[in-house]
């Protein structure tokens, strides 16, 4: 690694000032994925500036069927967080299968959802939850904040401080992983809550994360994987690779709909 | 660079590192405590995993100047005059080939056993499977890393 100036932030304002300080100052969170993409000097940050110890950053609070998820909260503290367990059973689910156990007790849910990598599966939670991301300046819905490939709505410095949750009344993520990164080769999480019936894809799109309409309309009109039997998912736009080609991806996506359909 | 002060294996240490320092080397090189090992540095491999206040982290995945005033344990630190339960099991079941991977296979298990046990849950053999997913050895087919962890488990 390039050598690199770290700051433990105190406060939002103590981690504002060192962002704006530094040449090119990065945040840190869990580091998973920040640290590895500085080993392969993919990314050359010349100060680093931790918002974990910032007061309020990570535990989640339920206020009535309302989750509040602190960005700094590790996948394993979701995955275990009884509020969650109770008001979103499958967001704990799915937190309980990122990566492996050393992983979730260091990677955060701010940074999984700063990263949107196409193949995470926090934005595909997010988008289907419709849920609400918070930052030190704004509130913005998970349907603006996703944008392409590795890419947010978040401006330079802006520091993601929680996400909002609203209970659904169904949900479910079914994700087929790719057995050695262990990211989802096709993730769908499907939902029926505040934001009306949702199908979210993670790890097919070209583009990263994004809603499957044509199975949304299905469900709405009936929840049953039957409802899903007419819809074939097109394999336009669908990203080909070695793990697997645009029409597996696409015959995948049928498959997992399918099955978190049937469990949520 | 940065004064870093923690606990390891129960005794206090100190060290001045550059910043970008990760723990694993904090622990090799400034430590010499060169049982956490280093298979991939690329967080795949789970041979560095450590102890970090109690809950297995990969070291090399870790900055060493964020954790001021951190708990660390690592696998010289498991045993205490005699052999962990889980070192002995891994020796009798012959749950090690060349060894390289065995530290890290030991802080996970140890963690992975306390964990089932405090919340009361059947610690199966698929589930041992499951738990080791980012714990890779290229000898031993995991087959006695399972039955090494399932006989432990009978004996923490
Ligand atoms: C072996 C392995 C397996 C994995 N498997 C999976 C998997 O199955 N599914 C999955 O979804 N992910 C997986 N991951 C990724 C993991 O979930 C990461 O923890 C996550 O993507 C990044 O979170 P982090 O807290 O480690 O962020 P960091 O690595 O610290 O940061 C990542 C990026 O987000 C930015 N950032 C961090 N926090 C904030 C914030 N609060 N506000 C604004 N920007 C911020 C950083 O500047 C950086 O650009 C895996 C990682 C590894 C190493
Ligand atoms: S050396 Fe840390 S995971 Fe391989
Ligand atoms: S015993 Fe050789 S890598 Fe596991």
């Amino acid at each position: 690694m390039y050598p690199v100036k770290y700051h433990k932030a105190t406060s939002i304002a103590d981690a504002v000032a060192a962002l704006s300080a530094g040449d090119d100052a990065t945040i840190l969170a869990g580091g998973q994925t920040l640290l590895a993409t500085m080993k392969q000097h993919l990314a050359d940050p010349s100060d680093l500036v931790d918002i974990r110890s910032i007061d309020g950053m990570a535990g989640v609070s339920a206020a009535g069927n309302v989750l509040t998820i602190g960005a700094a909260t590790t996948h394993a503290d979701v995955a275990g967080n009884a509020d969650v367990q109770k008001l979103c059973p499958a967001l704990a689910e799915l937190a309980s299968h990122i990566g492996d156990p050393a992983v979730r007790n260091m990677g955060t849910i701010g940074g999984s959802i700063a990263n949107n990598d196409p193949a995470a599966d926090y934005p595909a939670a997010m988008l289907a939850l419709n849920a609400t991301i918070v930052t030190n300046t704004r509130e913005v819905a998970a349907d603006d904040f996703f944008d392409g490939l590795f890419g947010t709505a978040l401006d330079d410095g802006e520091i993601i401080t929680a996400v909002k949750v609203t209970a659904p009344s169904k949900a479910a993520y079914a994700k087929f992983a790719q057995q050695a990164s262990l990211f989802a080769l096709v993730g769908v999480f499907v939902a029926d809550g505040a934001g009306g019936v949702r199908v979210a894809v993670t790890g097919a799109g070209e583009d990263g994360v994004f809603r499957q309409s044509g199975m949304e309309a299905a469900l709405a009109s009936g929840w049953s994987e039957a409802a899903l039997d007419g819809v074939a998912a097109s394999e336009d736009g669908l990203m080909s690779d070695l793990h697997g080609s645009a029409d597996y991806r696409a015959h995948l996506i049928g498959v997992m709909a399918k099955r978190a359909v049937a469990a949520a | 660079m940065t004064t870093i002060n923690m606990t390891v294996n129960g005794k206090a240490v100190s060290g001045d590192v550059p910043d970008q320092t990760l723990l694993s080397e904090f622990l090799r090189e400034n430590l010499r405590l060169t049982g956490t090992h280093v298979g991939c540095d690329t967080s795949q491999c789970g041979a560095c995993v450590v102890h970090i206040n109690g809950k297995p982290v990969k070291s090399c995945s870790t900055l060493a100047a964020s954790l001021d005033g951190a708990d660390v344990k690592t696998i010289e630190g498991v045993s205490n005059g005699e052999l962990h339960p889980m070192q002995q099991a891994f020796n009798d079941n012959h749950g090690l080939q060349c060894g390289f991977c065995t530290p890290g296979m030991i802080m996970t298990s140890i963690d992975m056993v306390e964990r089932y046990k405090a919340a009361g849950k059947d610690l199966t053999s698929d589930a041992i499977r499951a738990e080791l997913e980012g714990n890779i050895c290229r000898c031993t087919g995991y087959h006695n890393i399972v039955k090494s962890i399932e006989d432990a488990a009978a004996k923490m």
